[in-house]
């Protein structure tokens, strides 16, 4: 059908939004409870448009279009009413934006700008109410919410976690969890896809930085840093570099500036897992053990079969996931090579993750010592390189240290929900041939559906194997487990869509086609590498010959391996 | 009826029967407690988290018990003019407590409604079912101590 938007007829499929017409002609609508492929609940109104013959301007997110439909999208009259509620938002919100951890990158902010709101025209009374401080990972301030609900329908209709909704009415609303309870005693899995989609400062990460600046300022602690694959691939847009930036190497130089005194790898830790994962699916499957092995690297994820498929534990690999297996051979194997006392060591995990925050203090994951001492998401350290006046985009590029600092192209993927399972899958053809398979490149399991699906045979053995992300996925196949049915060897899941590069800890505002470039960077990284297999590492072999013995063996049991905790749902 | 029977009556995994259960199980207890907000979410495999953002958005739900005496201020236009905040003040002064709560030994609960259609007699309120009209502090502070002291009796 064609439709009229601001005097230009355009074509329009019958069904769709006025938004999605207009999004797609490049006719710019600001947003704010909208978000892309949810249901659309037409309730903050700052994407209201004039349609012709209609009585009220009308929410373009949820109207949908009509034959011969005459729009205007920035007439006088929606300037007016979108500035008025814009005014209207803020009269209910904390002036404190120069205080605020989302200063600068703030939706109503930006709005207030756009709009050219230059006075607190409506002074009104504000909603009282204290800040969820208790959780390790998410801070909840309801009195900047804006109440646009964005965080409840990824809650809600992509995790299935369901942990926040809508509580009270009319003025007295805000979003909560159940019994107006704390974040930290709920079943929140503490994915941190609500922080991604806040608007506002009202979600948002526990911040690290005060730790790890005490510990770099402290001449007695040896402060290790390691990087997660999805993080060198997302922390450039922080610094207005083109999406997908592979930047590495001036992580490296950025982290030796800020006074680190190691820059270790967490794909060295990736490859760790994969000798230990791969092991492990290997001896279930040969000696009918329980399957299928459930992946255990996405700490959102583990602590949802914890809340909710408790029962399905031991389905779940015991591998520690890759930084925290870094951060037990940082603080054994390598303090011993340097001669350093563990208790000095303060290993740092740069994570795209805030899950991974809640996963370092688990009392489980420790030796004498937490394997990890802080966790800081990609949006903190470029805080912290941001704060030490680096200029990080002239950084030259520096190499990580030995000996953690050598990956392979299948730990890099890692990054994106598949990469698991595929670096699994090379090293269990080794495994089972002896020798490398000739088509390393798994394209069934890659792609930006939630759910891939393969079936693989490798020297007469067949494994049918899945990747899953997006925790709302996952059901389906959970409830095949507990009715017996599943046919699956392997299930890597993910918490996150599209896996750790959709992590709760990149970079804000996120996209699909900036998530879509950021895995395009990291199979470009696995495909500029020499080796693309986890059992080809050297320093790995090293590892296993100088102090590890055998993979899965007793020691690796005791240092790489855990246990989880059955958690409710109340 | 017991809330077994609540449960019984309803069919599992549905949420659309969400808001019958929540009267249903206020019915047995006078209110919604906490507990059955849990066992609600179970049986309609609804996340805790909606089913208490139902039963605090609408306001028949209570997730309190209510007191022995319920009060009920009338705070319409005929009875504001006459004075009906004063009793309203010295009601939540008396008993320590403001309105939509609750005394601590549940002997009082204080409501406001928005008019009980008995605007000849304003200011209005009633305990329980019965109803006091052109009322003054004085008396509304009298009326209490008398309830007060039926308890002890």
């Amino acid at each position: 059908m064609t439709i009229t938007i601001n005097n230009k007829e355009v074509w329009a499929n019958p069904g769709e939004t006025i938004l999605t017409v207009a999004q797609r002609e490049g006719v710019h609508i600001p947003t704010l409870c909208y978000l892309k492929n949810l249901t659309p609940t037409g309730s903050c109104r700052i994407c209201v448009v004039e349609v012709e013959g209609q009585r009220s301007l009308v929410p373009s997110c949820a109207f949908p279009v009509a034959e011969g439909m005459k729009i205007q999208t920035n007439s006088p009259q929606v300037r007016r009413a979108r500035k008025t509620i814009v005014e209207l938002l803020i009269a209910n919100h904390p002036q404190d934006c120069l205080v605020c951890v989302r200063n600068g990158n703030c939706e109503l902010q930006k709005l207030a700008e756009q709009y050219e709101v230059r006075d607190h025209r409506y002074q009104g009374e504000r909603r009282k109410a204290k800040i969820d401080l208790a959780s390790p990972s998410i801070e909840r301030d309801p009195e900047k919410c804006i109440l646009c609900g964005r965080c409840v329908r990824v809650c809600h209709e992509v995790q299935n976690v369901g942990a926040i909704d809508f509580v009270r009415r009319g003025f007295h609303s805000t979003v909560a969890p159940a019994m107006d309870g704390s974040l930290n005693t709920i079943a929140c899995v503490f994915c941190g896809q609500c922080v991604v989609v806040c608007p506002v400062g009202a979600l948002r990460e526990k911040g690290s930085q005060k730790g790890v600046w005490e510990a770099i300022n402290n001449p007695q602690k040896h402060v290790v840093a390691q990087i997660a694959p999805a993080v060198r691939v997302a922390l450039g847009e922080e610094f207005g570099m083109e999406p997908g930036s592979i930047v590495t190497g001036k992580i490296t130089a950025a982290l030796r500036r800020l006074g680190v005194d190691r820059v270790f790898d967490t794909n060295f830790g990736a490859d760790l897992t994969i000798i230990e994962e791969a092991h492990e699916l290997l001896h279930r499957v040969n000696h009918k053990g329980v399957l299928p092995l459930l992946s255990s690297c996405s700490p959102g994820w583990v602590k949802y079969v914890e809340h909710f498929y408790p029962d399905l534990l031991p389905h779940v690999s015991t591998c520690k996931s890759p930084h925290e297996m870094e951060g037990a051979m940082i603080k054994s194997y390598y303090a011993q090579k340097v001669g350093i006392d563990p208790k000095d060591v303060f290993v740092v995990s740069i994570m795209p993750c805030i899950a991974k925050k809640f996963e370092s203090q688990r009392p489980e994951l420790a030796d004498e010592y937490q394997d990890v001492d802080a966790v800081l998401t990609t949006r903190e350290l470029a805080r912290m390189i941001k704060a030490a006046g680096i200029d990080f985009a002239k950084l030259s590029e520096e190499n990580f240290d030995d000996p953690m600092g050598e990956s392979t192209g299948a730990a890099a993927i890692f990054g994106t929900s598949g990469g698991v399972l595929e670096a699994a899958l090379r090293s269990a053809h080794y495994y089972l041939t002896g020798k490398d398979m000739d088509q390393i490149e798994f394209s069934s399991v890659r792609g930006l559906a939630g759910v891939r699906e393969a079936t693989v045979t490798i020297n007469g053995l067949t494994l049918r194997v899945a990747a899953v992300s997006g925790l709302k996925n996952v059901d389906k196949f959970l409830e095949g487990i507990r009715t017996g049915d599943s046919p699956y060897h392997f299930i890597e899941v993910m918490a996150c869509p599209n896996g750790c590069i959709n992590g709760g800890g990149q970079p804000i505002p996120s996209d699909p086609e900036k998530v879509r470039k950021r895995i395009e960077s990291l199979y470009a990284i696995d495909r500029s590498l020499p080796k693309r297999a986890s059992h080809h590492n050297e320093s790995i072999i090293k590892l296993y010959k100088e102090f590890l013995g055998e993979p899965n063996g007793h020691k690796a049991h005791e240092l790489l391996h855990t246990e989880f905790t059955e958690r409710g749902v109340e | 009826m017991q809330a077994s029977d609540v449960y019984s009556k309803y069919p599992g995994n549905d949420p659309s029967v969400l808001i019958p259960i929540l009267q249903d199980v206020q019915e047995v207890y006078g209110y919604v407690p906490e507990e059955e907000l849990h066992n609600i979410a179970k049986h309609t495999r609804l996340p805790v988290s909606r089913v208490f953002g139902v039963a605090t958005f609408y306001n028949q739900f209570r997730l309190t018990p209510l007191g022995k005496n319920v009060i009920r201020v009338c705070r319409g236009t005929a009875c504001h003019v006459k004075g009906s905040l004063d009793i309203l003040t010295t009601l939540e002064t008396e008993l320590g407590i403001k309105a939509g709560g609750t005394t601590r030994d549940g002997q009082f609960t204080i409501e406001t409604v928005a008019c009980m259609g008995a605007c000849s007699i304003a200011p209005v309120i009633s305990i329980n079912d019965e109803f006091f009209g052109g009322l003054t502090v004085k008396e509304v502070q009298k009326l209490i101590a008398s309830r007060r002291a039926e308890k002890s009796e």
